[in-house]
């Protein structure tokens, strides 16, 4: 397969991958601004940092209201991050790479972005919002489930699903960093009523709350929380899992092992996580933990972009 | 207005009596159902010039446009027999220039010609094949008589609106399809990767690797290049995918770089190389044509073919026939006044709002004037241009086209089309798709049927009997 095309249906999963989880971060923070009105801008601040888009915002605006943050992540197409953007692109990858798509992935994606194009038209007004989430993460569905129905399981779906675990480890990492001050094993003291809700709202942007009340009994507990988000083997959102997931598809693209760089990186990363305990990291230090991780994910990204010959 | 109340062809006879039998609202809901159908699968076409480019859908009229099996037979020799004459005269003109020679075409008209690639000269594509892909336009102006247009010898495109169209009537009217008889379209896929496979280099043993090479998304016929490649199975390629290594064309996959044998290019000549045409090109790849002419690489069309379609070479086409096959033409030109010559030039100026007048190189409908449609100040200034300049214009009568029927919100209604039937061309054989892509002037009393002048669609039915 072309190595441009690979690149597409790579990028075209990240996007798509990445603008659902802003739709679930601006979830969570509705969620907890409207339970928490007096810290709100913190909250939405700290929506914006997990989304990654510090910078770009900042750049363009000094407060965070609700009303321009959801603008922001949602529509504004000069924020390469927004749902909108990230539509686009993914749109456009896709329409590069029809002829590695099926027909109904092609119109499943084709038709999400007609449908969010529409649904972002104008700006949005907060009791539309949960609305509005909803539909672009059911498009997410749609289109993830088009593709689960009918794509064959060749290289077009390994890379099509190492895009979407590349996104997902990098964006629960983020998730766990920009909360992580609330996961130290200390802060589990207190135990006050707000910061159970901060919990929570790290549990809704992943849409883990049900799974993790069966896994540990509904006690709301810092470092198990961390733990699930972290070392959970079954939890599709953990960093493990997206590890597993990650090195698998390596090995099914190449296995021969003619591409040591990415695979080795991929195996390596793996069995960090493989091998770590929620006490070790706590010992290393959370924040540093889901610092390196977050840099390994990017690195290793560019190396798979350069095995597989992603560009000229 | 429902029905068919003006005395319809009688070929038309089953489908008008399928046609009155419908319910009108039943009809209009169909015609929107497709055009929902196009947009969801994305079947549009790019617009140039106001700045962002736009998709957009070309608008499809649900009313098919029927052509008679003898009448086809007839098209059919027509546009094999052209094509022929078309190949050979590319060829000519790349080695012995015998028809220049015998005077039989002015070689002032090749000498100025942007099309004429100079690094042809000499040089046989494999299997002598330069017009592997030809559109032929066509206009009707009575019962059995057909006109040609114009001819595409470069990279006809709407060859995917065929198709599609085709898989759109059958979606949305099966029960059409089971009371006539109509000739299928689907194979021509199929006949393209035969046809391009027949022209593989000598030097490629097995299955040659076929890829299509396209100026990528933002073309305006990009769904078109994504369309043919899938329906092919072969890989669609931009020029950042394509690097020119030990002598061979090869695509960068992920797992190196693999060799292509025949290049189905959508790309203009001009970009193809940048070490050879334009040095800026980004579309192409450096070294194509170094790769082309030392025998290992098939390109379709083949370079320089434009030379043979533009449109003051169009009036020469006869001429072509004659010469190099020694038969009267089966489809005739329309009458074409060169404005390179003067008396030409004279009779063109004094009835410029009678004539249709062209650029020699323009396509697209772009830079064209309606003489009858155009108002006093459109005339003046077409007037000054072509007085500027006149060898870059022909000008042709308009024509009293035939008009076939259209849905309306206000029930059928006539209107102008033309039809490009598609041909293909290979060492063995040239074979005409039974059908074509039929514009429409949706505009009542309008003659320009171009996509991007607002132009429609509509299926065309050949019929077996």
């Amino acid at each position: 397969m072309l190595g441009s095309t690979a690149g597409r249906l790579y990028w075209m999963f990240r996007n798509l991958e990445r603008s659902e989880n802003t739709a679930r971060l601006i979830e969570a923070g509705l969620n907890i601004a409207l339970t928490r009105s007096a810290a709100a801008s913190d909250e939405w601040a700290s929506v914006v940092a997990t989304a990654g888009s510090t910078d770009a915002y900042r750049s363009r605006y000094d407060t965070h209201e609700a009303a321009t943050v959801v603008d922001f992540l949602l529509r504004d197409p000069q924020n390469p991050a927004s749902v909108r953007s990230l539509y686009d692109v993914a749109r456009e990858n896709a329409r590069g790479v029809r002829t590695a798509l099926t027909r109904e992935l092609w119109e499943s994606i084709n038709e999400s972005w007609m449908t969010i194009l529409d649904l972002l038209e104008e700006p949005l007004a907060t009791p539309d919002l949960p609305a509005v989430l909803r539909m672009i993460k059911r498009e997410s569905a749609y289109v993830r489930g088009s593709m689960h129905g009918t794509m064959t399981r060749n290289e077009n779906h390994d890379f099509a699903r190492l895009g979407t675990f590349v996104e997902r480890a990098d964006n629960t990492a983020r998730i766990l960093d920009v909360k992580y001050y609330l996961l130290l094993p200390s802060s589990g003291h207190v135990g006050s009523r707000l910061d159970s809700v901060q919990w929570d709202t790290i549990l809704r942007a992943v849409s883990a709350r049900r799974a993790y009340r069966w896994t540990d009994r509904g006690e709301i507990n810092p470092p198990s929380i961390a733990k699930f988000l972290i070392l959970d083997p079954q939890m599709p959102r953990s960093l493990l899992f997206c590890y597993r997931k990650i090195f698998d598809k390596l090995v099914y693209l190449d296995p021969e092992g003619a591409l040591p760089e990415s695979r080795t990186m991929a195996d390596q990363l793996r069995n960090c996580v493989e091998r770590a305990s929620i006490g070790s990291i706590f010992d290393q230090g959370l924040h540093e933990f889901l610092r390196e991780r977050i840099q390994d994910t990017a690195d290793l990204s560019a190396q798979i972009e350069l095995d597989f010959r992603f560009h000229p | 207005m429902f029905g068919y109340t003006d005395a319809p062809r009688d070929i038309y006879a089953g489908y008008g009596t399928w046609f009155n039998g419908e319910r009108p609202e039943h009809l209009l809901v169909k015609a929107h159902a497709a055009e929902a159908l196009f947009r969801r699968t994305g079947i549009t076409f790019t617009v140039y010039g106001d700045g962002e480019s736009n998709e957009r859908l070309i608008p499809f009229d649900i009313v098919p446009r029927l052509i008679g099996a003898s009448e086809w037979t007839r098209l059919e020799l027509g546009v094999t027999q052209r094509v022929r004459a078309l190949n050979a005269f590319v060829h000519d003109l790349y080695h012995r220039r015998e028809i220049l020679r015998a005077g039989r075409i002015p070689i002032s008209l090749i000498e100025h010609n942007e099309a004429f690639v100079q690094q042809m000269i000499g040089t046989t594509p494999p299997g002598d094949v330069y017009t592997h892909i030809v559109g032929i336009d066509l206009v009707r102006t009575s019962e059995n008589e057909f006109f040609v247009l114009e001819d595409n010898a470069r990279t006809p495109s709407g060859v995917s609106y065929m198709l599609e169209n085709r898989e759109t009537m059958l979606h949305l009217f099966p029960e059409l399809f089971s009371q006539t008889r109509v000739r299928r379209v689907n194979d021509y896929p199929r006949l393209l990767r035969r046809a391009l496979s027949a022209c593989a280099p000598r030097s490629c043993d097995g299955d040659p690797t076929i890829a299509v090479l396209t100026p990528g998304v933002y073309n305006s016929a990009f769904f078109e290049h994504s369309f043919l490649s899938d329906e092919m199975g072969v890989e669609l390629v931009e020029g950042q995918d394509l690097e020119v290594r030990d002598g061979r064309l090869t695509m960068r996959t992920t797992r190196g770089y693999q060799p292509i044998d025949v290049l189905y290019r959508r790309v203009d000549d001009e970009f193809l190389d940048p070490l050879t045409f334009n040095p800026t090109s980004m579309l192409g790849v450096a070294g194509l044509m170094d790769v082309y002419r030392a025998g290992k690489l098939t390109i379709a069309n083949a370079p320089g073919t434009g030379v043979a379609d533009d449109k003051a070479i169009y009036s020469y086409v006869p001429t072509m026939i004659d010469f190099y096959l020694g038969e009267r033409p089966i489809l005739n030109n329309v009458q074409t006044w060169r404005c390179s010559e003067p008396d030409s030039l004279a009779y063109v100026q004094q009835h410029l709002s009678e004539l249709v007048v062209k650029e020699v190189h323009g396509s697209g409908g772009y830079g064209m004037l309606i003489g009858p449609a155009a108002s006093r100040r459109e005339l003046d200034a077409f007037a000054s241009k072509l007085a500027a300049n006149p060898a870059n214009y022909v000008a042709q009568p308009t024509l009293s086209l035939s008009t076939v029927p259209i849905l309306t919100e206000a029930g059928l209604a006539p209107r102008h089309v033309d039809l490009r039937p598609f041909a293909l061309m290979s060492p063995n054989e040239i074979t005409v798709t039974p059908g074509g892509l039929t514009r429409v002037a949706l505009t009542e009393g309008s003659l320009v049927v171009n996509s991007s002048q607002g132009g429609g669609t509509k299926d065309t039915w050949v019929l077996e009997y």
